[in-house]
């Protein structure tokens, strides 16, 4: 066996021996410097994870592996080390009228300890990174990705007014808890989190531990993220573990988990050459917000939610087997290049190939019947709605 | 009959003019998941170095070369309808394909069964 063929975000090219590199087009901020450690480095090589290099550290992949872990996820309740991740507190005068000027969402109206998915955008309306933000007091929290934060602080540092500061929270570890036991077995170490609805947050103690929690994720289930001191990491992931209805979960399951629930990954199905509307993100901007403009690149933005955009964000449901991975092509029926893919992979729960990409708008409707190629390889794929596996968010009141 | 490998994780039994070859426990090991397998079909000719076969795990794409030339004498439609049978037993049940070897001397040149263990030690 030789010469791996495919590149992607968690990729594993160790049946080669050759490490990977991190994500190779990782945006903003991709790493060059070496190699880091995170707080649960070791806490994960003693679970027997399976540790590969990726946004500039090194990260558990997988332990048991990629298949079982993420059927356990959506069963039951995976922990996720994603302390790789971005958490700054922006704070001063007008913070959020400040963070408005960058963000295209509806911050001012935004309640105390709530979450609002946004993205930071360049002068083009092209997505400089995809991020939450949760009003905490008189503060912003901001959670971004690993591979761009280097690059997100120093675009919020220049363009925030000189009476707002950004406070990289570099001591801080980042636990996520996903799946539908994962209220259950929180509850227990953190009493009161199971009041919390999807997209609200609060200060918990969690084992003795001070904790900021909100109800959201990455996985399309229900779940928590769990923001704790870095010194504290090992003891509550012990915690948390000491529970049966949780294992340790690697960013391997992440990607095949976000990908089922449609959730776009920085970097590969976001880049500055998208904009939220041909992501399909137009949610993240605010009504006042598409009335008002005042956020980067709004011009084009609020003329591609009035006239369409070129392209939109599509999911596929390929024949076969095969995955079809990102970088191949999408044909229409005559050959012609109509679109890319940005992820796919086969789906553990739905046992069969998925994927992710961009295609020409008036190709986007569900149904579509469109042509794959991947290594001179010619596969039939439709256009799917999106999610692939239904999300299941904790919405209190709600009718969904 | 006798056994070897190459420096691509492949491994061969010869049995007299007839390889089987498949991929090793530490290939499978470092693909994880095996979901899809696509195995030559009987005839086909391969040049030593051809795409013979193609192994994809959840995570990564591999092609399988034929580490000597021969002609195909049979793919294992085992492997294709239960790709995970290669995690499972990669140096038995998992075999990819059977080669009639042009020149079973070819062989010779690769490593035998101690020698690749203790290589793989050391990667």
């Amino acid at each position: 066996m030789s010469r791996e063929v495919h590149g992607g975000p968690t990729d594993d090219r160790q049946a080669r021996g050759e490490p990977y590199r991190g994500d190779p087009d990782g945006g903003e901020g991709a790493p060059t410097e070496e190699i880091q450690t995170l707080p649960l480095d070791g806490w994960h090589r003693s679970r027997g994870a399976r540790m590969v290099p990726f946004a500039g550290y090194q990260m558990p992949v997988q332990y048991e592996g990629i298949i079982a872990e993420h059927l356990w996820t959506r069963e039951n309740a995976g922990l996720f080390d994603v302390s790789h991740m971005g958490q700054l507190l922006v704070h001063g005068r007008d913070v959020d009228g400040a963070l408005e000027t960058l963000l295209p969402g509806e911050l001012r109206m935004l309640g105390d300890m709530k979450l609002r998915y946004t993205l930071l955008l360049d002068d083009h309306g092209g997505i400089i990174d995809d991020l939450m933000a949760t009003r905490r007091g008189p503060d912003f929290y901001l959670v971004v990705n690993g591979a761009t934060k280097h690059g997100d602080i120093a675009v919020l540092e220049r363009l925030l007014p000189r009476g707002v500061v950004v406070d990289h929270m570099k001591e801080q570890a980042l636990l996520a808890l996903q799946g539908p036991r994962a209220a259950e077995a929180l509850e227990k170490l953190a009493p009161g989190v199971g009041e919390l609805s999807f997209m609200e947050g609060g200060a918990f103690r969690i084992a003795g531990h001070p904790a900021w929690i909100s109800r959201s994720g990455y996985t399309g289930e229900d779940g928590f993220e769990i923001s704790v001191p870095a010194a504290a990491a090992a003891a509550v992931a012990d915690a948390l573990l000491a529970d049966d209805a949780v294992r340790p979960v690697g960013l391997g399951a992440r990607d095949s988990l976000r990908l089922e629930a449609g959730l776009p990954l920085y970097g590969h199905d976001l880049d500055r050459d998208t904009t939220p509307v041909m992501a399909g993100l137009t949610f993240a901007i605010g009504k006042r917000r598409r009335a008002e403009g005042g956020f980067p690149g709004a011009m084009r933005i609020l003329a591609e939610i009035e006239n369409g955009p070129p392209q939109r964000r599509v999911g596929f449901d390929v024949d076969g087997r095969q995955p079809v991975r990102e970088g191949a092509l999408v044909l229409d029926s005559e050959g012609n290049e109509v679109g890319r893919i940005t992820s796919g992979g086969f789906s553990p729960s739905l046992q069969r190939p998925i994927a992710m990409g961009y295609v020409a708008s008036h190709l986007a409707e569900p149904g579509t019947g469109l042509k794959l190629e991947q290594r001179g390889k010619l596969f039939d794929a439709r256009v799917a709605a999106m999610p692939f596996v239904p999300h299941r968010y904790h919405r209190k009141g709600a009718s969904a | 009959m006798s056994l070897y490998f190459t420096r691509e994780h492949e491994w061969i039994r010869l049995d007299g003019d007839v390889a089987t070859v498949g991929i090793s426990d530490h290939a499978q090991q470092a693909l994880g998941d095996i979901v899809f397998a696509e195995v030559p079909e009987a005839g086909r000719k391969l040049a030593k170095g051809a795409e013979a076969a193609v192994v994809e795990s959840v995570k990564a794409a591999s092609d399988v070369y034929a580490p000597v030339a021969g002609e195909v004498v049979e793919g294992n439609a085992a492997v294709a309808d239960d790709p995970a049978l290669i995690n499972r037993d990669p140096e038995g049940e998992g075999w990819f394909f059977k080669l009639k070897l042009d020149d079973p001397g070819e062989v010779e040149g690769l490593m035998d069964e101690a020698s690749y263990r203790d290589w793989v030690k050391t990667l």
